[in-house]
């Protein structure tokens, strides 16, 4: 397999010069798309009927260790119906903003995908119902630890990673998003009212000393 | 067992109140008798988060036999439960959880640290992995291996039956609660640096960006 998928073609009939770049790699086609028309093109291959491209296998980024390569985000696409495979990128600018257009209105299972994204790499999901870290509990202030820029270990000293980590408290089920929105829809109990006041997520003070955080 | 130098409790010379309390026969007996008690049906809480917990179920099963040390009931609440048995590694996000388990538990309560992970954070000396779990609560007995051995195990539980049967309720700080407010640490700052220094840690290491 080392010719492209002919979605490219269609792609590019459809589309005109919004399709970037398309190389095979591993067998696998993958083809770079504008971050403007994003959804458009990934609604119209969902939705074309000669590509029906209907499950949406996995989200990602990357970064590459050159650091003025700009960010790719990933989208691997798979179609039921025609057992074929197309990975789209768009490639996003360090000096421009890190943001796109979520796909969790074309493919529903993009939620979480977009959130690990998101908490992995900084990348912002326009239009995302639960735009918030995943993996890392939603007070983390070091970053995003996928990020080339990264260090290993963290941020923070080890002291302070345990502080703050300390702070989450771990019977919070409520996103603060969740609580806001009730909290404005005036539906929200007496106890809720009160957990959303303090901090449900857990509120890391400041530090009694400066520590070496670099 | 000494022979105590007065026969009787609290009546000894007058003088043998609760701020100088001296060993009798009674206390003795009985401290013998509470500590083999305790230390033959210890309820393990397992709170296995890796590998270490299938070495763990390996211990439990039939071929060791952790029933032999009246252990076989794994008290899966907190709340009914001698000993904390943290088997794996302990991320970031985790850390609380552990701690409020812990502090969920009712004394007499124990802490084994079961494995490389649990016990220094391991191979994982990463943004996300606490660097032992003595940075969290306290550890009676650390456990070395990756993961250890069922044989590694049960020689930490026959050691943890030896730090029990050496306690005396004549300690009457020993069994003293001491909950720490959310997001305090158990020991200065200083100190877990220093714990977490083992494989190089944030503190030293080369920092970027």
């Amino acid at each position: 397999m080392t010719e492209l998928n002919s979605s490219v073609d269609a792609l590019r009939n459809e589309f005109g010069d919004k399709i970037g770049e398309a190389y095979v790699s591993c067998g696998d086609t993958v083809v770079f798309i504008d971050s403007e028309d994003a959804l458009d093109i990934f609604r119209w291959l969902r939705d074309a009927p000669d590509q029906s491209y209907d499950y949406l296998i996995d989200v990602t980024a990357v970064e590459h260790r050159d650091l003025s390569r700009p960010l790719e985000v990933v989208y691997f696409l798979w179609s039921l119906e025609r057992k074929v495979q197309l990975c789209v990128k768009i490639a996003l600018p360090k000096t421009g903003e890190l943001a796109v257009d979520s796909v969790v209105s074309i493919w529903r299972g993009a939620d979480w995908l977009e959130r690990e994204t998101y908490d992995m790499f900084g990348i912002e999901f326009r239009g995302h119902p639960d735009h918030r870290r995943i993996l890392m509990w939603e007070t983390y202030a070091e970053g995003y630890p996928l990020r080339k820029d990264f260090p290993l270990r963290g941020r923070f000293s080890r002291s302070e990673q345990v502080r703050q980590a300390l702070h989450a408290n771990p019977e919070a089920h409520y996103s603060l998003e969740v609580l806001e929105i009730a909290d404005a829809l005036g539906d929200l109990p007496e106890d809720m009212k009160e957990r959303l006041a303090r901090g449900e997520r857990g509120v890391v003070p400041k530090a009694e000393e400066t520590d070496d955080n670099g | 067992m000494g022979v105590a130098p007065t026969g009787d409790v609290g009546s000894g010379g007058g003088q043998s109140n609760l701020s100088q309390p001296s060993p009798n026969w009674i206390v003795t007996s009985l401290d013998w008798l509470v500590n083999w008690s305790r230390a033959n049906s210890l309820w393990p809480m397992p709170f296995g988060t890796a590998c270490c917990a299938i070495e763990f179920m390996a211990t439990a099963a039939a071929r060791y036999d952790l029933s032999r040390f009246g252990m076989e009931r794994m008290g899966y609440s907190p709340r009914q439960a001698d000993m904390l048995l943290c088997a794996g590694r302990v991320p970031f996000k985790l850390a609380p959880v552990l701690r409020r388990i812990y502090d969920q538990m009712p004394q007499p309560k124990w802490v084994i640290s079961m494995g490389a992970c649990a016990s220094t954070g391991g191979i994982f000396d990463t943004y996300a992995m606490t660097q032992g779990i003595d940075t969290v609560i306290p550890v009676d007995v650390y456990v070395p291996g990756c993961p250890p051995r069922p044989e590694g195990l049960l020689y930490a539980i026959m050691l943890l039956h030896k730090k029990i049967r050496g306690e005396t309720m004549l300690d009457s700080e020993i069994r003293d609660e001491h909950p720490l407010a959310p997001g305090a640490l158990r020991m200065p700052l200083a100190d877990v640096d220093e714990l977490s220094k083992g494989f190089g840690s944030s503190v030293h290491q080369e920092r970027s960006g």
